[in-house]
């Protein structure tokens, strides 16, 4: 931006934004991913699942306090979070693969910050008015009028600032009993302070921040924009059609010297972000292609082609200035860059799949003493002690069998039994979705080697079976 | 200079002046919000040395208005922590040592709470995992002097063992046979010989003929006629696996020599009951704790070890 000679401001007041609302096929797209996105997020935590008696019924749930990850019909323990780790992984990828097709798309449609900003801005309309309106509101002096104009809107902003903030919580708690809790007073602190801290932000982040996070907060723009290439989809104006811009007027006087542009100025009265299309890509633009609806309109008005401003890569944009036909659209799609994230997209989707389908839902960890390693019993015997975990992730109570194998001769007993009712298996039933732990003690003749390896095993003697093991040692004293 | 602007041409903006390396800074102004934001850490941070301790002294710092310290905190947290066990240090207080296997809980607790006391007031000599080493016991294993059972474990920590002017202490005397004259050297190496052989580490021979008859004259009365020891008077098993000092011939002799007089404090004395209580459960969990016997047998109770 230009500063005027002797200035010396440091710093800038923010720009009053204040798009005109526009209609149009992008739009129509527009609102159609924030019906489903918003809708995803407000309904998601009240959808039931029945996993029976011992787990809760929530399809998604992320269950902090006892460390389970409910999602349908998966359900995720601690240990397994490499599942969601691979599921973040495939939403950069993802990311990675939008963005090299379609360019910024998702700051344009699917990004929260632009979905909440499009809500508040309708809101914004249909209380104030359209853009000229607004900018007639936010200039006039704070009478009594304003005053209430601006508290009301406000606190329409504040209520769906409230709603964001509080369906959060519903994902980390059973959703109906939350709520009862919430308005008795009676949920967790934590939960009335996320509600606060989420409404607080959603307020200030869509009602006055707005481009300002997508220009000067997020890192997000800065990464695109490294990712990008000659053959992403970007939103272009056409300068070698659009130039040299003048009204229709002058354009009828000099025909052939004016362009496609009537300069109407309409791309940029609709821009959320406030900038000048017109003036190439820029970080400003989040590519929500709402000045290719405006721009359409006006075309059609003037009687001119559609697409003075359109989706265009860098490439194409080449090609029409030389005069030569665009690719189609689908060979820009499909190059081999694409190609390889779709690849690796899918490849670790099915990976995923497969190690879900393929997990085993019965686990057993062995922890040896080790203060004492070995203990010498009186009959000149060698006692061994295990700490043995035996997880059943079933959300069933489930009968287990610990066994030990490739340690001839050795019969366990645990600190609830003597040594005399030492036997060959210790049978235990694991209650659902939980872990058991047992002491386990081993004792062998002294003579032996000093240190020895086996396994330690478990089995579910129920029907379904199906077991595990781990590997362990016995060790002697030297 | 001063009064020159230089104007980017590809964007317009003006630019600082700096350049390296044909480099040069735009001079793009910083939004006015950021300004305010930064204005305001600076307020919370005059704020937050105001209100707590902060500016270094010369012998301490500035308390804050608020009064708060770390150490303040931890005492605060020890003292939340201590009244929310009180109940149950009671509980375990009231509840006889026999009948706390009886409530898993409360056991549970009392195991937990010993481990913890056991990791203040017993490691110096028993070991951080109750493994001992010569002349301390190995609390692990199945070989108990005084009893292996949770009420003569409490006993024994409550007492102490060979406590000076304490009359409920333990007291087992082992003589020093041969420095008080009692055996001479050529009888001391008798009996050495002779419990060589009951325990099993010797084969027997006719050299250990003589120690038979020493033996059962000089040791059987604690350590009863075949050498399995006597809990009562805190006699060890002389034909097990495990020795306290030592099962060498040098070590015995030693110890038949000079007789042995290891010590432990009486806890009862510096710990309130509850705390021994727990000690006692968890010495009782560590693998070799017995059941409580139901009959007092005089002559053999090492046998009844496990």
């Amino acid at each position: 931006m230009l500063m005027p000679p002797g200035s010396s401001d440091l710093y800038e007041k923010r720009k009053g934004v204040y798009p005109k609302a526009v209609d149009g096929f992008y739009r129509r797209l527009k609102w159609a991913v924030m019906a489903v996105t918003l809708v995803i997020y407000w309904v998601t935590p009240w959808l039931r699942w029945d996993r029976g008696a011992y787990a809760p019924d929530q399809a998604v749930l992320v269950d902090l306090a006892h460390r389970r990850f409910y999602m349908f019909a998966i359900e995720i323990w601690p240990q397994e979070f490499y599942y969601v780790a691979g599921l973040l992984i495939m939403a950069g990828v993802g990311l990675f693969l939008v963005t090299s097709a379609v360019g910024r798309a998702w700051c344009g449609y699917a990004c929260p910050q632009t979905v909440w900003t499009d809500l508040y801005q309708h809101v914004e309309r249909f209380i104030d008015g359209d853009r000229n309106a607004q900018i007639r509101l936010a200039n006039a002096p704070w009478t009594p009028a304003k005053i209430a104009r601006r508290l009301f809107k406000w606190s329409v902003w504040l209520a769906i600032a409230f709603l964001t903030g509080g369906a959060w919580i519903f994902y980390f708690a059973d959703a109906p009993t939350l709520q009862q809790q919430f308005w008795t007073g009676t949920a967790a602190p934590v939960a009335y302070a996320t509600v606060g801290v989420l409404t607080a932000t959603t307020f200030v982040l869509g009602g006055f921040m707005r481009e300002q996070v997508c220009i000067y907060m997020c890192p997000w723009p800065r990464i695109q924009t490294a990712m990008l290439d000659e053959k992403s989809l970007v939103v272009t104006y056409k300068d070698w059609r659009g130039e040299k811009r003048g009204s229709l007027k002058k354009a009828e006087a000099h025909r052939g010297d004016y362009g496609d542009c009537i300069d109407c100025n309409q791309c940029v009265a609709v821009c959320p972000t406030g900038i000048d299309i017109r003036e190439g890509p820029q970080i400003g633009c989040i590519t929500c292609a709402l000045c290719i609806d405006a721009c359409d309109k006006v075309m059609a008005q003037v009687g001119r082609p559609r697409g003075l401003i359109d989706y265009c890569t860098e490439e194409d944009a080449e090609a029409e200035r030389r005069g030569r036909a665009p690719r189609p659209v689908l060979r820009t799609l499909l190059r081999p860059r694409t190609i390889a994230y779709l690849m690796l997209w899918c490849g670790i989707g099915m990976a995923m799949l497969f190690a879900l389908g393929a997990r085993t839902r019965i686990a057993i960890s062995v922890q040896q003493d080790r203060n004492p390693i070995a203990v010498r019993l009186s009959d000149g015997k060698v006692r061994n002690a295990y700490t043995v975990k035996l997880s059943n992730m079933e959300a069933r109570p489930r009968p287990m069998a610990v066994t030990v194998d490739g340690l001839p001769g050795a019969r366990l007993w645990t600190d609830g039994m003597t040594r005399e009712q030492a036997r060959l298996a210790i049978a235990a039933t694991v209650p659902a979705d939980s872990v058991a732990k047992l002491r386990l003690f081993v004792a062998l003749p002294d003579a032996g080697p000093q240190r020895q390896d086996f396994r330690f095993a478990v089995r579910a003697t129920d029907r379904e079976g199906g077991g595990h093991s781990e590997p362990a040692h016995f060790e002697r004293p030297e | 200079m001063a009064d020159e602007k230089h104007i980017d041409a590809a964007t317009g903006t003006e630019l600082k002046g700096h350049e390296w390396d044909g480099i040069r800074e735009l001079d793009t102004p910083l939004p006015r919000w950021w300004l305010w934001t930064f204005y305001a850490t600076i307020l919370f941070a005059i704020a937050y040395t105001v209100a707590y301790p902060a500016w270094p002294m010369i012998h301490n710092a500035t308390h804050g208005v608020l009064g708060w310290s770390s150490r303040g905190a931890l005492d605060k947290e020890l003292a939340a922590r201590e009244a929310q066990v009180a109940p149950i240090r009671k509980a375990i207080a009231e509840t006889p040592i026999e009948t706390l296997p009886g409530k898993p809980q409360l056991m549970q607790a009392a195991v937990e709470g010993g481990r913890a006391a056991f990791r203040v007031h017993c490691v110096q000599c028993h070991g951080s995992g109750a493994a001992g080493s010569k002349g301390y016991p190995n609390l692990n294993d199945d070989d108990w002097l005084w009893g292996g059972d949770l009420a003569t474990i409490e006993k024994t920590i409550f007492d102490g063992v060979r406590n000076p002017d304490h009359t409920a202490t333990r007291m087992s005397q082992m003589p020093a046979f041969g420095r008080d004259q009692l055996l001479t050297g050529a009888q001391v190496d008798d009996v050495v010989a002779y419990v060589r052989v009951i325990s099993r580490q010797d084969r027997p021979s006719v050299a250990a003929q003589p120690g038979a008859k020493l033996f059962a004259d000089n040791c059987a009365i604690c350590h009863g006629p075949a050498g399995h020891g006597n809990r009562q008077f805190g006699a060890p098993n002389l034909t097990d696996g495990i020795w306290l000092y030592g099962s060498d011939a040098d070590t015995i002799r030693e110890t038949v020599w000079s007789g042995r007089q290891g010590v432990m404090p009486r806890w009862g004395d510096k710990l309130d009951k509850a705390t021994v209580r727990m000690l006692a459960a968890y010495v009782h969990s560590l693998g070799g704790g017995e059941a409580a016997p139901l009959v007092q047998s005089a002559e053999g109770a090492g046998d009844v070890g496990r």
